[in-house]
């Protein structure tokens, strides 16, 4: 019962993503387009952009997530339907999981699959692609949890744009670290690296987190 | 409905804020002591710490910066951890003066926290040649001053004060529960680009001429964050009561 | 006088040493000031009230809702 009501759940913010379409295409062209920025900034010097191309992938899939993180809740705030949500048998932590699932399938996900991309673009080499997607697919449901904290406090406040980025980039900043240095050590021909269990870790620690503080903040904002 | 039932229950929580007379009266009575603990360890540890403590034999008379620069840092964390634990207060007990110390400390521990950076470069910039370097507890730091700048954006976004306070509350322990992980993490990624030619500061051998200082200047820092925040907290006492009469005349008009 | 200049001179570090703790004084002070000054203005500002309004002495925001 819980969990058709939360598949239900998906499949709507899925269908609304969907119906306004091309909001995961906007994330994924933002991502390539900021990424493909750096090269005119840094110069095209292979060696050089092969050394930075994992850090240039997750700062921008970073800033790419944020850009969708506002509108989280903020449709729902905004008609309603968050109350109805709230007063629902399924429980408010549970609303929140499955508003980041589809969140997460409408930003992580296309930005996990467009990052081969732009690692062939900086020239990564072929041993960095199996674990920039291990790293990625570990990395960017933490992303969207932790955004999804930030998205359900700054609901309803003034400024709410901008404020969400100040409130959830500090957060962000162990994801990029593990996540950069998943990729590097492997590309030193290190094996076995702890940074992709501590990925794992963060986002173990992240679920139930993200899940209890943004359903507390979310029944803030409609009390 | 829901407009009038906001309305009582906000007034409601303002009254309580309104008579922490118990807070008000414990508090007068600690702050002539702690002013007065703070000028005289002021003193002492200013004299201390720049005429009878002697210059390192490395680092010269550089190292009086770190009678200010550390004990500012300390106060950051310090400044966080009661902010962290009035936060709890007030989620879990309701307890309306856990949020009021938070909001009071906040832009205190921005500013230590600020200190704590700007000295650090300062220090730097004779020690390793640069204003900055990516150092593993400055970086920590950096991320902690952003916390701070998070929380008091959040607390003054909203036009109901008291979501604001809400919102900033759950902020704050979600910051408190990552600064480990953030601390843990800024050391793994320095270990990772180790440096090459930089000298790290370190805390200098301490030696014991230097923890008479230090210890007088840690306890002025924390004398003094006492008594600015049992005035800030006193200050948003009255500032809640005021907004309270202010809207109460409007209503009853 | 020479003692004075080599206090002040740091051992050719003064640039950083001074600047350090002037940086300190100010900061605090602006912080200590700016607290006690607001404090002073709103227990002015409430004693101005209760001054307009001696109905008001002992009453405070939840009875005038009530009423």
């Amino acid at each position: 019962m819980v969990g058709g009501a939360f598949g239900a759940l998906v499949a709507r913010d899925l269908r609304l993503a969907l119906r306004q379409r091309g909001d995961a295409l906007t994330v994924v062209l933002f991502f390539v387009l900021t990424a493909a920025l750096f090269p005119f900034g840094l110069g095209p010097e292979p060696n050089l952009l092969a050394r930075i191309a994992p850090g240039i992938v997750w700062v921008t899939a970073l800033l790419a997530v944020l850009l969708s993180l506002e509108r989280l809740f903020l449709a729902d705030y905004e008609d309603g339907t968050l109350e109805l949500l709230a007063q629902a048998p399924l429980p408010l932590e549970a609303v929140v999981l499955a508003k980041v699932l589809a969140h997460w399938l409408t930003s992580g996900l296309p930005v996990l699959a467009a990052a081969p991309l732009i690692g062939l673009l900086y020239g990564l080499p072929a041993e960095g692609y199996g674990v920039l997607l291990a790293a990625m697919a570990l990395g960017t449901p933490s992303l969207s949890l932790i955004g999804a904290i930030g998205a359900a406090v700054a609901l309803g406040a003034r400024r709410g744009g901008v404020l969400v980025p100040l409130l959830v980039l500090p957060l962000y900043v162990p994801v990029l670290i593990f996540g950069v240095s998943a990729i590097d050590t492997r590309l030193q021909g290190f094996e076995g690296d702890a940074s992709l269990l501590l990925l794992g870790a963060i986002l173990a620690a992240a679920l139930p987190l993200a899940a209890f503080a943004a359903a507390a903040a979310l029944r803030q904002a409609v009390e | 409905m829901s407009r009038a039932a906001t309305t009582v229950g906000e007034s409601r929580s303002l009254h309580r804020f309104a008579n922490p007379a118990r807070f008000v009266r414990i508090a007068d009575a600690v702050y002539p002591w702690a002013l007065a603990g703070m000028a005289v360890s002021f003193l002492i540890g200013l004299y201390l710490a720049l005429f009878a403590s002697p210059a390192d034999y490395q680092q010269g008379d550089t190292v009086r910066i770190m009678y200010v620069h550390v004990p500012a840092a300390w106060m950051a964390l310090f400044v966080y951890a009661t902010m962290a634990a009035g936060s709890a207060s007030y989620l879990i007990w309701r307890h309306p003066l856990g949020v009021v110390a938070a909001k009071a400390a906040a832009p205190v521990g921005a500013v230590f926290t600020f200190l704590a950076l700007a000295t650090g470069s300062l220090w730097g910039k004779p020690m390793w040649g640069t204003w900055w370097v990516w150092d593993a507890r400055l970086t920590s730091v950096l991320i902690l001053f952003f916390l701070y700048l998070g929380y008091i954006a959040l607390m003054n976004a909203f036009e109901n004060a008291e979501r604001g306070q809400k919102a900033a509350s759950l902020l704050c322990l979600v910051g408190v529960v990552n600064l480990p992980i953030i601390k843990f993490s800024v050391d793994w990624w320095n270990t990772l680009h180790q440096p090459a030619s930089v000298s790290r500061i370190g805390t200098p051998a301490i030696h014991e001429s230097m923890l008479w200082p230090l210890g007088l200047m840690a306890l002025a820092f924390t004398l003094y964050f006492l008594v600015v925040l049992i005035t800030r907290m006193k200050s948003e006492l009255l500032g809640a009561r005021l907004r309270a009469l202010g809207a109460a005349a409007a209503e009853g008009r | 006088m020479d003692g004075l200049l080599s206090f002040l001179d740091m051992g050719g570090y003064a640039a950083f040493v001074w600047p350090c703790f002037a940086l300190a004084a100010v900061l605090m002070t602006w912080v200590f000031v700016g607290s006690h000054r607001e404090l002073k203005q709103r227990e002015r500002r409430m004693a101005q009230l209760r001054a307009l309004s001696p109905r008001r002495r002992r009453g405070d925001a939840g009875e005038e809702t009530a009423s």
